[in-house]
């Protein structure tokens, strides 16, 4: 069941367009990354979800409010996290907590709170002697005070170290399988390659695809090895009847699924050519590359537009959409 | 506990926690009162200095914590994106703003409760006292301050509003008629000296706690004004982010 409903949303400051004709849904229990570079409209989009900013255009439906008009409906059954801050600098943490869970009147218990984001010990620290980590988990733990049925979390480890990053992923993992709907914005794709269940890509304002991770994959397949540097990739191109590039210093790419016969052939080529074979992958692409060639395909489509990026990245959308649905 | 009251415990909290705002609202006045009513070099024009000081020192203490205190600390709230948070919540705007409010009544009881005794002991001797309009010139003068603090606070980066509400409270210190009096302030400043909030409430407060006011209609009216024009100003301007 969609949590969130956003249909035909844009958003404008003025002249310029943060957000344009933005349409997808997050569904209830699950996991839903709002992925893109900065400025590319996400957290517009997620404000207006929040009720916090209006939309120029278009609608957004959460937990089936609007939240233009019923903000104060909503808010009781929504948690929020900033990107940034939001938290009183000489505030102590579990004063913080105790006051968010006397705001949301839930009845959650604010030491359980603290406990659960692993802050016990910090309970007494204030605001501005929070490491940035530490930071990151209380503002997770007053979102999860209003014990949300939709939970918008925007970058939630960023600046968090390794065991923090697992800490809170465990968190937010635990938030959907209790039935929360979770959108988190995020432009890191490692995130959400390892988090979401669902993944919405946004770009200039646009969403540009939107899909299941495996559905974002799908036609992306490659066999991604290291060799010698500067191969001759025409003749191994030539050998295996697949184009070659190369990629880095010693790194080639074959956009080719993973078919044992040609990895065989590769090999073949490489040893008969004396050459390594230092570190082969095969398989779908990493949700860094599809993104990198979404955001390249949209790019370039928009150079073609002439200045018309609304249709180019609209279009770029759609297509990939039936990509994805296929 | 109540959402409005978890914000008023928020608030009070962090005003005593913040030991700028305690320097603000009750050190320094404190210390003016005591100093310049021990130390005779101000022009106050009456026997005993501390006549005409308290009733001043008073208004400064609502200035500073009806505008000062609480343009600041909302301005850097603002800028930390707490206000954007809380705006977030079922607490709603209405409440913060109220609770906002509501501290700021008990920090100037907490301000009447130290500096009024204060003053007793350093010899002031009202030859009248009329509380109630002393209290309803306080409250006038603290929507009034109010208003122009969160306009402030509003609209201002956060270093920019704290330096802006310094500056302010210096002008309106000097001018109002707090601890320097109207007569001794060259014309043309005096007149527009009388048309500040400051000037008002530090007259009004010197009218009705001692009867040495000098135009209290007219300071009236001037208070009344500021206060029914500020906090428009303040709900036109603010942003919240």
């Amino acid at each position: 069941m969609a949590a969130v409903e956003v249909d035909g949303l844009t958003v404008r400051y003025g002249d310029v367009v943060a957000v344009r004709d933005v349409s997808f849904t997050a569904a209830t229990g699950e996991i839903t990354a709002v992925l893109g570079p900065n400025g590319a409209g996400k957290t517009s989009t997620i404000e207006v979800c929040e009720g916090y900013r209006r939309a120029s255009s278009g609608t957004a439906r959460v937990l089936g409010l609007d939240p233009a008009t019923q903000q104060r409906l909503l808010s009781e059954r929504m948690g929020v996290m900033l990107q940034e801050g939001g938290v009183y600098p000489s505030a102590r943490v579990l004063d913080t907590v105790r006051h968010y869970s006397a705001v949301y009147g839930k009845g959650a218990n604010a030491a359980e709170l603290v406990a659960a984001v692993g802050l016990a010990d910090r309970s007494l620290a204030t605001w501005r002697r929070l490491s940035g980590g530490e930071k990151q988990r209380l503002s997770l733990a007053l979102a999860m005070a209003s014990m949300p049925e939709v939970a918008f979390l925007d970058e939630p480890t960023a600046g968090v170290d390794v065991n923090g990053r697992d800490t809170i992923r465990g968190i937010v993992r635990a938030l959907a399988d209790g039935g929360c709907a979770v959108v988190l914005a995020t432009h890191e794709l490692d995130e959400a390659e390892r988090l979401a269940d669902k993944v919405v890509i946004f770009d200039h304002g646009s969403v540009i695809a939107d899909g299941t991770l495996a559905e974002l994959r799908k036609g992306y397949d490659e066999i991604r090895f290291r060799s010698a540097p500067n191969l001759d990739t025409v003749a191994l191109a030539t050998s295996i009847g697949m184009v070659a590039s190369q990629v880095g210093h010693d790194e080639y790419v074959i956009d080719a699924p993973p078919h044992p016969k040609l990895m065989a052939q590769l090999a073949t080529w490489l040893a008969e050519q004396g050459h390594p074979l230092t570190d082969m992958r095969a398989g779908a692409q990493r949700l860094e590359d599809v993104f990198r060639r979404l955001t390249a395909e949209n790019a370039a489509k928009s150079t073609t537009a002439e200045g018309e990026p609304s249709q180019a990245t609209g279009s770029s959308r759609r297509s990939r959409r039936r990509r994805s649905r296929s | 506990m109540s959402r409005f009251v978890s914000q008023l415990r928020t608030e009070l909290q962090l005003v005593a926690r913040n030991g700028e705002q305690l320097l603000l609202t009750l050190g320094i006045p404190v210390l003016l009162l005591v100093f310049f009513s021990l130390v005779d070099v101000l022009p106050t024009g009456t026997k005993d200095p501390v006549d005409f000081l308290a009733p001043g020192v008073l208004a400064l203490a609502v200035m500073s914590t009806s505008m000062v205190s609480l343009g600041i600390g909302t301005g850097f709230e603002r800028s930390y994106h707490v206000l954007k948070r809380l705006g977030t919540t079922p607490l709603g705007r209405g409440r913060l703003i109220a609770a906002k409010v509501a501290s700021v009544a008990v920090v100037e009881v907490v301000q009447f409760a130290v500096l009024v005794p204060v003053a007793y002991l350093l010899g002031w001797s009202p030859s009248s006292t009329n509380w109630l309009a002393a209290i309803g010139a306080t409250l006038l003068g603290t929507v009034a301050f109010a208003g122009i603090g969160l306009t402030f606070a509003g609209r201002l980066r956060g270093e920019l509003n704290l330096a802006a509400l310094n500056g302010l409270y210096l002008v309106l210190l000097l001018l109002g008629g707090m601890v320097i009096p109207f007569a001794k302030l060259p014309g043309a400043i005096r007149a527009v000296a009388h048309a500040l909030p400051s000037g008002a409430l530090a007259d009004l407060l010197r009218e009705t706690l001692g009867g040495n006011g000098t135009q209290a209609a007219t300071s009236w009216l001037v208070l009344a004004i500021w206060a029914a024009i500020s906090p428009l100003l303040a709900a036109k301007l603010f942003r919240w982010d």
